[in-house]
């Protein structure tokens, strides 16, 4: 047995795979972890230690006997509280009663065929319907590198189990970006597949055509490892993201730059450079109508919360946070007629995006405009004007959940302000896997493939 | 119903309903509304003006 701990996912399944890690030693450091820190971050909700310790010796003793399932087998993952597991309440974060069910959700069968071990449920933004984990019954999620500012949401206490060592691998959702956005916040890589692609059945729903459940992890490598086990509950030896040459990328200048803070602008530049100098062909593109994203994303998201929420609305409204609450109640006052309206400029924007990436092996784009903002603070300011927080959030994320194109955030430095800031990548519908392997060409250029990275601006 | 007529109603709905504080949320989505009807020949709808063929054949 090694002593060495490991850095990320696909390393520890090295280690496990060949002997030198147990998988009741790795479950153990991530329980330490969560046992370390989670009062004062507030990632997990529920703590399933002792299933977990169980479930790590039966990992051991399966692959001790020659039964190794692949490189999920006997990893340490974490739950988004949205999402059931057996046994556990599923809160959604909200003081509304949870629910208790009795079979794991389709995504969490599919992760322990795979051979996870699922440590607990991660806290979030009340009902993943906001993007700073701070509306939550129970306690703001806090940023590890500085606690006074949000890791992002909603899937905000996934990206900091990751960031922590609480897990190696975590489960979020993504209707408007909350994969990418904590993911960008804290540094980590964040995949929302192709929608429909990873299920949701068993999953409390924000939005049901916005919905796609996808991973966090440190690298495209893990991301990628996790993404198949969620969706196939298998991976074959060998699968994988595997960087394949280099890659004709296309960047949407027009809308996506126009409010982004300096950093990220300088780091984007940056970032365009080194991939052209290393032999990436890089292009600028265009998505008309891209700047009604927001507006569309309005008239689908507002009346299917809505139409959710409305009989628990109706039993126990006192019990929801008053921010959540009245955007569920904004959502009942959408006329049919927007809606559909709405529906109609979802397909116009769908096959914009598709026109964009014609010719092309993916979009290149910043991930989120600003750095992890404060808890409590409601605007900020970006290119000389004071924006809402959660439009800015949300604002380069939303399009590709409207289309259902996959779309990864990887992290590309830190600001002056030493907060992480990040690079997305958009691919074509259902070439998730194409997309894992150029994001793992872009992530070797930028940070040689650690999922970390040295340089920055600060 | 027009942006307008909508916003009035709301607006008195929320009031009735005791959540005034909805009131800014509508004004908000009032104007997203808005620009969503006004991208109605943008966004190619089947029956806009622009759609259509102003110069019947037989």
């Amino acid at each position: 047995m090694t002593n060495e701990t490991p850095t990320d996912l696909c390393h520890a399944a090295a280690l496990v795979r060949a002997g030198e890690l147990s998988s009741v030693a790795l479950t153990t450091r991530c329980l330490d972890r969560i046992a370390a820190r989670n009062d004062a971050l507030r990632a997990f909700i529920t703590v399933m230690a002792d299933q977990a310790l169980a479930d790590a010796r039966r990992a051991d003793a399966e692959i001790g006997e020659g039964r190794y399932r692949g490189a999920l087998h006997g990893i340490p993952v974490s739950i988004k509280d949205l999402v059931d597991v057996a046994g556990t309440p599923t809160t959604s974060g909200s003081a509304v009663t949870p629910r208790y069910p009795l079979h794991d959700a389709t995504v969490v069968r599919n992760l322990r065929r795979a051979g996870a071990v699922i440590v607990g449920k991660t806290n979030l933004h009340e009902f993943a319907y906001g993007t700073t984990s701070d509306e939550t019954a129970f306690g703001a999620v806090r940023h590890p590198l500085d606690l006074s500012r949000s890791p992002g949401g909603s899937s905000g206490g996934a990206a900091v189990s990751i960031v922590e060592g609480m897990a190696l691998g975590a489960l979020g959702t993504d209707t408007g970006g909350s994969i990418r956005i904590p993911a960008a916040a804290c540094g980590i890589v964040g995949l929302k597949p192709t929608y429909g692609e990873v299920s949701c059945d068993q999953v409390v729903p924000l939005s049901a055509t916005l919905d796609h459940v996808g991973p966090l992890a440190r690298t495209v490598r893990d991301c990628a490892v996790l993404f198949l086990g969620m969706r196939d509950g298998e991976i074959a030896a060998g699968a994988g993201a595997q960087i394949r040459g280099t890659a004709w990328l296309g960047v949407p200048r027009r809308y996506f730059f126009d409010k982004l803070d300096d950093d990220l602008r300088e780091m984007f530049d940056r970032a365009q450079s080194t991939l052209e100098n290393a032999g990436h062909s890089i292009g600028t593109v265009d998505i008309p109508l891209a700047e009604r994203a927001p507006d569309v994303y309005l008239h689908i998201g507002l009346p299917e919360s809505a139409w959710y929420h409305a009989p628990m609305l109706a039993a126990e409204a006192d019990n929801y946070s008053p921010g959540v609450r009245r955007r569920i109640e904004l959502g009942g006052y959408v006329l049919a007629e927007d809606y559909l309206r709405a529906m109609h400029a979802r397909e116009v924007l769908r096959r914009a995006v598709d026109r964009a990436l014609e010719g092309l092996d993916a979009l290149l784009l910043p991930t989120l405009p600003i750095g992890a903002p404060r808890i409590g603070d409601s605007t900020v300011n970006i290119a000389g004007g004071e924006e809402p927080i959660r439009a800015m959030m949300l604002r380069l994320t939303q399009l590709f959940d409207i289309t259902g194109h996959p779309a990864i955030a990887i992290p590309c430095g830190a600001g002056h302000d030493g907060l992480p800031r990040s690079l997305q990548l958009v691919g074509h519908r259902g070439g998730t896997e194409r997309l894992l392997d150029v994001a793992a060409a872009v992530e070797a250029q930028i940070t040689g493939g650690s999922g970390s990275v040295g340089g920055g601006v600060g | 119903m027009t942006v307008d007529a909508w916003l009035t109603s709301a607006c008195a709905d929320a009031e009735r309903r005791g959540i005034p504080e909805l009131k800014p949320l509508l004004e908000s989505l009032a104007r997203a509304m808005q620009a969503l009807r006004d991208s109605d020949d943008a966004f190619g709808h089947p029956a806009a003006r622009s759609q259509n063929d102003p110069e019947p054949t037989a």
